[in-house]
């Protein structure tokens, strides 16, 4: 009767094992073949994709744009959102409502849309903000947007600012509003409340928010796509290109895999270290 | 002129009226008691006088001084929440310097003062802990010390002890009174429990219906209650003979009341019995003396003085 659980559990883990583990198992292989020009993808067994990508400053360079651009994203979607989620939280009844709509109605939204969006309002010289801001003369050339890393990053953390106001949101409603009371009663101004009670306890919501923020903008595929395109090319829109375009699938496998296995690493390193940091606090 | 005046203080949310002219004066160094069931205004009397809750009408006066003009971070009240309130990013001793840190007290007074109030509520091999690390009992101190190192005016106590198992409620009661005896800090204690209200209150403030029904020593209030609201609401009462009886005062004698016991309950230190009379149903309380005591289904008669 001990083999219940899993014998329950064991469709699911078939499904998982077909749709995951297999595809997974099928790139790490597909990574050690070789690839040529004229005779196509051979099955032999060799560590020359492997060799390039870590050897070539070309890969260094766009997994090195890769990470920076997530973790510029993280800490604005932290910066904008931990402060959005708590005005958020201190709306009234209809208007809180209303706003939490506002600001998760965009996951209703394909990404490809809300990132063309951005790219109508910036793109180049018919982009409607810079045109406005050229007519109005107060700049002369149109704001370099598209193709560039500032504007993958704001479009990327206008699409994962949900992410972020969600996870702080969750820990906000865990406070105990007498607890920041008893701060106000000891003396505490607003502010004094805010720095020195609230944030230290939604801490662990933002870092939990971080970490899935940073996991999503550096796998993100659709935005760098449409705003970096072709000539700013990150981990995600590199391994597709080497699909789809080069055609050198073991390549863009050995991109593919690298990708997954330093964002897995980085994830489970920052699970660990936040998880350390607040057992003890909160338990 | 008292210490602490509440005058015709209102509170009403809505329509509802939650707090209903209430007048109370409360002397320098008193402990009194907010006793009343659940709903009745307690809390929100309280709020009031911390700043949190806006009173809809009505004045407060600390020595004199409009307290309503000062804003809640400047009243300098301690406040003991009934969910502690604690920080629970701060260790224990985070937890009671913050108010001192607030105040602008340098740290070497701070670290002195935290040890001190620590010794008196008995918790100074915690300092280090975080307030999760701890007992209810343990963390219900904490909130106590908190509030007590700031030196404050006046100790605010919403339902301390309501949280704690019976036995450590009785020792936290006794222990309560004795460091408020200690520091002589005026004290407000909310509470629904009549036993701990009489224990640990110079005076009581029943409250109903978000008004005072009477205000005045435990005894007097349990013993002269001024409504018929009081009498029942601090201990159980009897209707014999036109009169009300508190159980305890009446005695089973050779003649009286005529009845038949119907019920007899053993509660260790006293015997509970329902007596059928013709009065109807009494309520007795007897001392567990060693003695025989009547048995269910006994003829006896019931005995008590002119009250
Ligand atoms: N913020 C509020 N909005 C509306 N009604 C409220 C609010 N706070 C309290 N009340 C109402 O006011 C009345 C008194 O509430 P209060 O919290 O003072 O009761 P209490 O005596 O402390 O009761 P308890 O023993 O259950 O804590 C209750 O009927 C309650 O429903
Ligand atoms: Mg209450």
């Amino acid at each position: 009767m001990k083999s219940a659980p899993y014998l329950l559990s064991l469709p699911a883990l078939l499904l998982f094992a077909v749709i995951v583990v297999v595809p997974l198992i099928m790139t790490v292989l597909l990574s050690f073949h070789d690839w040529g020009q004229y005779k196509g993808i051979e099955p032999v067994f060799i560590l020359k994709n492997w060799h390039e990508v870590f050897t070539d400053s070309y890969f260094l360079e766009m997994f090195w744009r890769t990470f920076r651009i997530a973790f510029s994203v993280t800490v604005l979607a932290a910066l904008l959102g931990a402060p959005e989620a708590y005005i958020l939280n201190r709306m009234k009844s209809p208007w809180r409502g209303i706003f939490l709509l506002v600001i998760l109605g965009p996951l209703l939204i394909s990404v490809v849309a809300r990132t063309l969006g951005w790219a109508l309002l910036f793109g180049g010289n018919s982009g409607l903000v810079n045109k406005a801001l050229a007519s109005i003369g107060l700049i002369d050339a149109p704001l370099p947007f598209m193709f560039t890393e500032t504007g993958v990053i704001v479009a990327l953390t206008h699409v994962l600012m949900p992410y972020m106001v969600l996870a702080v949101w969750a820990a906000l409603q865990r406070l105990d509003p007498q607890v920041e009371n008893a701060a106000v009663a000891l003396g505490a101004g607003p502010f004094t409340v805010l720095r020195r009670i609230v944030l230290p306890q939604v801490m662990p919501g933002i870092l939990s928010g971080a970490i899935i923020v940073f996991a999503l903008a550096a796998s993100a595929f659709a935005t760098p796509a449409i705003i970096g395109g072709r000539r700013l090319k990150v981990a995600s829109t590199l391994a597709y290109d080497e699909f789809l375009n080069t055609l050198n699938w073991p390549l863009g496998a050995a991109v593919a895999v690298l990708l997954l296995i330093a964002l897995v690493a980085i994830v489970v390193g920052l699970s660990r270290l936040v998880e350390r940091r607040y057992a003890q606090v909160f338990g | 002129m008292a210490f602490l005046e509440l005058d015709k203080l209102s509170k009403t949310f809505g329509s509802h009226l939650a707090v209903d002219g209430l007048t109370l004066g409360v002397e320098k160094g008193e402990f009194v008691s907010l006793l009343g069931p659940s709903g009745c205004g307690k809390t929100t009397t309280l709020q009031m006088i911390a700043g949190f809750v806006e009173p809809s009408g009505g004045s407060i006066r600390l020595e004199g001084r409009d307290l309503l003009a000062v804003k809640p971070a400047r009243r300098g009240l301690g406040i003991v929440f009934q969910s502690y309130a604690l920080f629970p990013h701060m260790t224990v001793a985070e937890n009671v310097g913050f108010g001192l840190e607030m105040q602008g007290v340098a740290a070497p007074e701070r670290i002195k003062r935290i040890g001190e109030t620590l010794e008196l509520v008995g918790l100074s091999a915690f300092a280090g802990r975080y307030p999760r690390q701890m007992s209810g009992g343990q963390q219900q101190r904490v909130a106590l010390a908190r509030a007590l190192v700031i030196r404050p005016q006046i100790l605010l106590l919403d339902e301390p002890l309501s949280n704690l198992d019976a036995k450590l409620r009785e020792e936290m009661q006794i222990e309560l009174r004795q460091i408020q005896r200690t520091v002589g800090t005026t004290t407000i204690l909310v509470t629904h429990d009549q036993a701990e209200a009489m224990a640990l209150s110079d005076r009581l403030v029943v409250m109903n219906h978000g008004r005072a029904e009477q205000i005045g020593p435990p005894h007097e209030a349990y013993e002269r209650p001024a409504t018929p609201f009081v009498a029942s609401f601090l201990g159980r009462t009897n209707l014999v003979g036109g009169a009300t009886v508190r159980p305890e005062k009446i005695s089973f004698a050779a003649q009286g009341l005529a009845g038949k016991v119907r019920t007899r309950i053993f509660q260790g230190n006293h015997w509970l019995y329902q007596v059928e009379t013709t009065d109807g149903l009494v309520t007795v309380i007897r001392q567990n003396t060693g003695e025989a005591m009547p048995a269910e289904g006994e003829a006896v008669h019931l005995a008590w003085g002119a009250a």
